[in-house]
């Protein structure tokens, strides 16, 4: 197939330069300058897919960004792959592979056209009705459902691309490059403000670059010679930057947008490489000016979506603009003038126009004249009612319109064709407009969605404000723009227009045909397969919102968010219910405005990057003793130390045997670490904390549970009192920044009087923990003129000391049981301190241990750790603290919500402790407990925590939450798993060492 | 995306500023006082109004300020912004 659709040479493309690429995997040739569409078209290919729900066949419907049949799969198996790309967008290169979506076993010869057979058994709500019933179904279903649907194939390998971020700032941001847009920005930026013009085509100038209508001339020269010289004086102003290729995504408040630069998808693969694809654009305007343009409208009737059926403006345009026909025998249907212009083109380059079918009664615009004098025979009064032909049209059948425009009368007359151009009027782009929260007007004169109210600094202009006359654009633009950005005149502004008076269309959104509307087809979501006969029975079955029918029917939920047909389905259920259109609405319109790749969203924050993460002072020591890290908040800590290749069982075992039996050494840098000052400091802890602080003397330490105002557990930690008034607050390491938060909320707005002030210190220190029976030794060692008696050091105090010079704070504090000491020193001497302590500890076999032993060691002392033990539904009671709730206090946050009834609950959840009856089988954290087997329905009773093997009371333990566990002690339960039963004993959660006795050893 | 104008930084991203709930709530001084029903009350009834709404909002990644402010939560537009412990506007 040769076939050469080319007509006269077009400016636009190149035919010096010949690409090849490749379409379902056979060869074509198109030009530089070519889209996908134009050059398929080029080779008389139509049919480039099928339909998502019934398989139709469908062609090339437009030549923008609204396309919604040519949607295909570009570069399929490779890691360049994107699926539901539009056609209209893509602009060739050599070596570019596309494949249609949405048929099996291919597009001439689909699986699923048996859809279109069995469509009678296919409406709106099909999928809810049928598959949903029986549910136990709904597997066999999907797979079926899964295998003949779907839009396109999403890669499986990693993106190879890199993708950008750019915030822009400017004064005034110009969305379109039409006539309005250029115009705009040019003037903008002439008058000193800082202007962006962003086009989503490869090109500036809009539909104007290539009219060459006679009737329409500004200055005396055609339209288009015009615009090529403004966009010329654009090269020269010094404050505007243009960018093509560049979608608006979304228009959100305070004039905030997201645009996509394509930079290089139009590049030859070997050209791609080591280039940013796609750049998501941040820009914030002080001014936006909306030039986004107007989207024609296609007709509602009888199989209008065969292969060969386009709108008008496309059909002029891949004319005009790429110099193709888009076929051999031309037939237009209109309601309006626009096709006559797009007849007269074709006519002008010598493609032939059969007929123009018209469903108004006449029009007397001199172009319609002019398409009377070219000899082309116009149907008044007439519509479509039905049209042939599988893969390619073939031929339509037209039939008399009544007067009322509701039923079709007289004989039908065939005309055979293989291109209908449609021409259904104009619909503002307002897209944009709604997102940035702008409320649209209905105007009943053109049956059209205008901007009406908004608050952003904005304007619409152009034709995506309704004004569709050259004169009027020009004109309304610029009385307008002198208005926006207060300048006192434009540069046209007394420029000489001549334009055509056009004869107003006459609208009818549902053609009738001369069969019962329950055998037609006639589309309103070409992409998502939804008729006219849809929206109707969604109606008749009681859906009334707009937004309701919309699901129902699918109609307008596919990727291009049924830009074509949104305005039909609005106008259908408004004539069937009976309701005025601007009463009715619109949905809503939400971003993306065209769909955006996942890269362009993450732009950057792939890999490593995709999140912030934090390491300690003391990182490069873990690394180098071949830690295994664990994340925590932001934070990436030791987990376990494997040696010899030991599991992290054996890891978790050794390190917590050691840690009891000599010593061991754990990074707690990461812990939340807040420094407190100010006269009203201990008041402020009292406050905040469930016990009394007041009493507490200087250089001593205190364990700190902090609620939230509803009672539940919140926090805790250890807060030492460095003097008078100042404390060191210590705070879980995910809850720090949160509880830094809640405590400057309080102070701010709640207690203003009090004299404390907040300050992270987190980051300030390195923290080493040396616990276990020979920590002492260790410690001194390290800081020979420290006095570590216990009358002198004893357990929850604190001294300051100095390591060569450098101050550190040592408290002796403990979360593990055993006598232990936590070192701080500045940060930039962390890694040194946790040398020396390794290099000090060797002769007591010092060992590093991650969190994992961490959690085990404090699970042996029945201790909680705040968001494993508690999920934010925990009283203190509850955990069994009852002895950290001060009884004396009048108030502290969360104190009143301890006495509401509900929380006052006997069979609240409550921690115990956990021994299972095999102590070597070790419960799943998570797994249900219940005490009847035989319940139906079984009742739950809480859940496991937390749980380990003990290597210290070699058996496993485990912390759990339990309704009315308290009263429990001793009281068998069971663990029902997917295998089996586990029976479990209740126990005190202090598994080891209940008197304390090793704090102090 | 708003533009808040913190009282005491000047305008800023939103992504800057943290919001925090209904403004001008104070908490009780005598908490013990109070019924279950009253304390409820104060701790978890808050006003979802789509109109003109008080709200607290924190500059979090700023100068860590709160501050109170006047938005119509139909449209985002704020009204007016103004330090803790100032007055509530009338209207
Ligand atoms: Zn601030």
């Amino acid at each position: 197939m040769s076939a050469n659709l080319r007509v006269k040479s077009s400016e636009f493309i190149d035919e010096t330069h010949r690409i090849s690429f490749k379409f379902n995997g056979k060869t074509y040739y198109g030009f530089k300058g070519d889209t996908l569409a134009s050059a398929l078209l080029a080779n008389n290919v139509h049919l480039v897919g099928r339909s998502f729900k019934y398989h139709r066949p469908r062609g090339i419907m437009t030549a923008g960004s609204e396309e919604p049949n040519a949607i295909v799969q570009v570069n399929d198996n490779t890691n360049r792959t994107e699926p539901n790309v539009r056609a209209t967008e893509i602009e060739i290169y050599e070596g570019l592979e596309a494949s249609s979506q949405n048929c099996w076993p291919n597009v001439n010869f689909d699986i699923g056209g048996i859809n279109n057979i069995i469509s009678p058994f296919l409406p709106a709500g099909f999928y809810y009705k049928t598959f949903m019933w029986p549910a136990s179904f709904w597997e066999k279903y999907e797979f079926f459902i899964r295998h003949s649907a779907g839009l396109g194939k999403s890669p499986t390998e990693k993106d190879p691309d890199i993708y950008d971020h750019r915030n822009i700032h400017c004064d005034v941001l110009v969305v379109g490059a039409g006539i309005s847009g250029i115009l705009a920005a040019k003037n903008a930026a002439k008058n000193n403000l800082k202007t962006l013009l962003v086009e989503e085509k490869n090109e500036l100038g809009g539909a104007t670059i290539y009219q060459n209508r006679e009737f329409n001339k500004i200055d005396n020269q055609s339209s288009s010679d015009w615009i090529k010289k403004e966009i010329n004086e654009l090269k020269n102003i010094g404050n505007l930057e243009v960018k093509t290729r560049t979608s608006v995504a979304a228009y959100h408040g305070y004039n905030y947008l997201l645009a996509r630069e394509n930079l290089t998808d139009h590049l030859e693969k070997k050209d791609k490489n080591n280039k940013v694809r796609q750049r998501l654009l941040k820009i914030r305007a002080k001014k936006v000016i909306l030039a986004t343009g107007a989207l024609e409208r296609p007709l509602v009737f009888n199989n209008n979506d065969r292969p060969g059926i386009i709108l008008s403006t496309a059909v002029k345009k891949y004319a005009d603009f790429f110099g193709v026909k888009c076929g051999e025998k031309n037939v237009f249907f209109t309601n309006n003038d626009s096709a006559y212009e797009s007849a007269l083109c074709l006519h002008n380059k010598g493609i032939k126009v059969d007929a123009i079918v018209d469903i108004r009664d006449n029009s007397n615009s001199k172009i319609v004249k002019a398409v009377e004098q070219a000899g082309i025979k116009i149907y008044w009064s007439h519509t479509v009612v039905d049209t042939n032909g599988y893969r390619r049209l073939s031929n339509i059948s037209i039939m008399r319109l009544s007067n009322d425009g509701m039923t079709v009368t007289g004989k039908r007359i065939n005309i055979s064709c293989d291109c209908l151009g449609v021409a259904g009027g104009w619909t503002p782009a307002v897209h944009l407009f709604t997102q940035s929260g702008g409320k649209l007007k209905f105007d009943e004169d053109n049956d059209v969605f205008l901007p009406n109210k908004y608050l952003s600094d904005q304007i619409s202009v152009g034709s995506c404000n309704g004004y569709f006359n050259l004169k009027e654009i020009i004109n309304k633009l610029s009385i307008k723009l002198k208005e926006f950005l207060k300048i006192d005149q434009t540069d046209f502004d007394n420029i000489a227009i001549e334009s055509e008076e056009e004869t107003p269309k006459r609208n009818i959104w549902l053609l009738p045909s001369d069969k019962a509307i329950g055998k037609t087809k006639p589309f309103v979501d070409y992409q998502n397969d939804a008729t006219a006969k849809d929206i109707k029975l969604a109606l008749r079955e009681g859906f009334r919102s707009i937004e309701h029918v919309k699901r129902y029917t699918t109609t307008g939920m596919g990727t291009d968010q049924g830009k074509l047909g949104n305005m039909h389905a609005l106008g259908i259920i408004a004539d069937t219910s009976g309701v005025k259109m601007g009463e009715l609405g619109t949905t809503t319109f939400r971003p993306p405005y065209t769909p955006l790749t996942f890269g362009t969203i993450v732009g950057r924050n792939v890999g490593e990057y995709f999140d912030v993460f934090r390491r300690t002072a003391m990182n490069d020591c873990h690394i180098e003793n071949k830690a295994e890290f664990e994340n925590v908040g932001q934070w990436k800590r030791g987990w376990y130390y494997p040696v010899n290749g030991e599991t992290m069982h054996q890891a978790v075992q050794r390190e917590s045997k050691a840690a009891r039996e000599s010593a061991g050494i754990l990074d707690a840098s990461t812990l939340g670490k807040i420094d407190i000052q100010g006269s009203d400091a201990s008041e402020f802890l009292n406050r905040v904390y469930t016990n009394a602080w007041s009493k507490l003397a200087i250089g001593k330490c205190r364990y700190g549970l902090m609620l939230n105002e509803d009672g539940m557990v919140y926090d805790d930690g250890v807060t030492t009192r460095l003097g008078e008034n100042h404390y060191l607050m210590t705070t879980t390491t995910g809850g720090a920044a949160n509880v830094l938060a809640k405590l400057e909320d309080y102070l701010q707005t709640e207690w203003p009087e009090l004299d404390v002030y907040l300050t992270s210190v987190t980051d300030h220190y390195a923290t080493a923990s040396v616990c276990g029976p020979n920590s002492k030794k260790i410690l001194k060692k390290i800081f020979p003129d420290l006095d570590f008696s216990n009358e002198s050091f004893p357990h929850m105090s604190f001294k300051e000391a100095k390591i060569n010079n450098i101050k550190c704070r040592v408290m002796r504090i403990s979360f593990t049981g055993e006598h232990s000491y936590e070192i701080n020193i500045q940060a930039s001497f962390g890694k040194s301190l946790w040398e020396k302590c390794i290099e000090t500890g060797k002769e007591f076999n010092i060992t590093p241990y991650g969190t994992e032993t961490m959690h085990l060691l404090r699970a042996e002392k029945g201790f909680i750790i705040v968001g494993q033990d508690t999920d934010g539904t925990m009283t203190p009671i509850d955990l069994q603290m009852d002895w950290i709730v001060s009884k004396k206090k009048y108030d502290f946050i969360g104190k009143r919500s301890l006495y509401r009834s509900d929380t006052m609950r006997e069979d609240r959840k409550q921690l115990v402790g956990l021994l299972t009856d095999n102590p070597n089988i070790i419960l799943e954290e998570g797994a249900q407990i219940v005490s009847e087997l035989n319940q139906n329905p079984i009742q739950m009773l809480g859940h496991v925590t937390s749980s380990y093997f003990s290597p210290n009371l070699n058996k496993s333990i485990a912390l759990a939450v339990v309704r009315g566990g308290k009263d429990m002690m001793g009281k068998k339960l069971f663990i029902p798993m997917e295998d089996k039963t586990i029976s479990v004993t209740v126990a005190n959660p202090v598994f080891f060492d209940e008197e304390n006795k090793r704090l102090n050893a | 995306m708003f533009i808040i104008n913190c009282p005491y930084c000047g305008e800023r991203d939103q992504q800057e500023f943290k919001a925090g709930g209904e403004a001008h709530i104070e908490r009780p001084k005598q908490p013990t006082e109070l019924s279950d029903d009253e304390w409820a009350e104060y701790l978890f009834m808050r006003k979802n109004i789509k109109g003109v709404q008080f709200e607290r909002w924190n500059h979090a990644h700023g100068c860590r300020k709160w501050f109170n402010m006047v938005r119509d939560t139909s449209n985002d537009e704020i009204k007016l912004v103004y330090k803790m412990g100032e007055k509530p506007p009338l209207e």
